[in-house]
């Protein structure tokens, strides 16, 4: 059992931010998030495209707002449960609660942050009509174990940054690798697009283009994949289909939480904690709705510490709390290490 | 003080609206139908407007329209569903004078 003081659901920008101000309070953070990393959307959707409205920040990319956040939060040392899914909640009669995974992990914590953004980024699903008899039979839609193809025959799809990178990483795995897109052009890192390209030259990797996958084939497991292009249909045998079609986001199993939905985001108690229907359950950035509402990462940092603070007075009732600013008080790690402004030296001028 | 120009908007449920859009705020059809909540929260514009993610996804009724697709539009028109050869995402046509009298439908959810 992980034991925690907050446990944050999400590793966006928000609740990475909210680790550091919880452990100005000395508050210890846990978080959860579906993807095998940090980052939520900034890191899955956009890690390559500039911010502009960080305060501070003139322009930042999304991906190196992700890298400062963790920079920022190391010395709280926060616990990370990644590439799980926050599935059930079950609040016990000292207020604290257990939220368990899809895959069983139990974190036992004083409160809950749900700071989910979007929601769990779950795969789209190609509309292939037997697609679901296949799915652990040959077909995955997500790379979890590459030594599950080795020297296998695999055919990947899609036409941006997951399908280019798994067919580059993949070409040294499995014994044939097949990357297929409905178009030429593919858009992704350009060195990833050069590097694909390097290896179909050299016969690692087969490039079919255009072409799109129109049906699956086999008995009780993957045998072939048919593809189509402007009418003609070929067939084309295979251990694996990968369809990495891009992410969508989904509510998923905290939407039966009990916690007020409105407009597939959760209601909180507007400008006060942030605190949902369920007292200790709180819900901040993207994932929240209250009126005046604005789906901005700087609202979400501002969340994030109200939130803290609340919970700091959950937890220490009655306990008298001073706001301190770290300019004059300095950062004190988990980690034992200290950060803070230098000493002024006094000296007379004669 | 600049004039609002007219947009047909046929929601999921095949329910027309005519929106009177401002053409002075910077927007785009997807932000517009996000204005009027002519889709349900969290069902158009989930990338926020990059073209990332086809929830914004229209086909075009009338020939109001003259631009074309663009290249990222184009590839995420490439593997998204339901689509047509009118399919256009919302977020890469902006709302101004030249598309005064548009007709769209917003596509089925992805």
């Amino acid at each position: 059992m992980i034991e925690t003081d907050i446990l944050i659901i999400g590793a966006g920008p928000t609740g990475l931010f909210a680790v550091f101000e919880a452990g100005l309070l000395k508050l210890k953070c846990h978080i959860i998030d579906a993807l095998p990393q940090i980052g939520g959307q900034l890191a899955e959707l956009y890690p390559k495209k500039p911010i502009f409205d960080i305060p501070g920040f003139p322009e930042v990319l999304a991906g190196d707002l992700v890298t400062n956040l963790m920079e920022q939060i190391k010395q709280f040392q926060p616990g990370f449960t990644l590439a799980e899914t926050a599935e059930t909640i079950d609040k016990l009669e000292d207020g604290t609660f257990i939220v368990t995974t899809n895959k069983g992990t139990k974190h036992h914590s004083k409160a809950v942050a749900i700071a989910g953004g979007l929601g769990t980024f779950e795969p789209r699903i190609p509309q292939l009509k037997t697609i679901s008899f296949y799915e652990e039979k040959g077909v995955e839609y997500f790379v979890k174990d590459p030594e599950l193809f080795r020297n296998k025959r695999i055919v990947i799809a899609g036409g941006g940054d997951s399908a280019l990178d798994w067919s580059i990483f993949l070409s040294n795995v499995a014994s044939e690798v097949t990357l297929v897109h409905r178009r030429n052009e593919f858009r992704g890192a350009l060195d990833s697009v050069e590097k694909v390209q390097e290896l179909k030259k050299s016969g690692t990797i087969n490039l079919i283009t255009p072409a799109e996958v129109v049906a699956i084939n086999g008995k009780n497991h993957v045998e072939s994949i048919t593809l189509e292009n402007e009418g003609v249909q070929q067939v084309f045998e295979t251990d694996f289909f990968i369809p990495l079609f891009g992410l969508t986001p989904k509510l998923g199993a905290i939407a039966n939480w009990g916690l007020e939905i409105e407009k597939n985001c959760i209601k909180v108690n507007n400008a006060l904690d942030y605190q949902t229907n369920i007292p200790g359950i709180y819900a901040i950035g993207d994932v929240n709705t209250y009126p005046g509402k604005l789906k901005l990462i700087l609202c979400g940092f501002h969340e994030a510490t109200l939130m803290c603070q609340s919970v700091y007075q959950r937890i220490n009732p009655g306990k008298k709390y001073v706001l301190k600013y770290t300019t004059v008080s300095g950062v004190d790690g988990f980690d034992g290490t200290r950060k803070e402004a230098e000493k002024a030296v006094l000296k007379s001028i004669n | 003080m600049t004039k609002d120009i007219t947009i047909i908007i046929t929601d999921r449920e095949g329910v027309i609206h005519q929106v009177q859009a401002p053409t002075d705020m910077n927007l785009n059809i997807m932000e517009l139908i996000r204005m009027f909540e002519l889709a349900p929260e969290g069902t158009v514009g989930v990338c926020g407007g990059m073209a990332m993610c086809a929830s914004c996804q229209c086909y075009i009724l009338n020939d109001v329209l003259k631009t074309e697709r663009n290249d990222d539009e184009e590839a995420m028109l490439s593997e998204a569903y339901h689509i047509k050869s009118n399919s256009r995402l919302g977020c890469q046509i902006p709302i101004s004078d030249a598309i005064d009298g548009l007709e769209l439908e917003i596509a089925p959810e992805q």
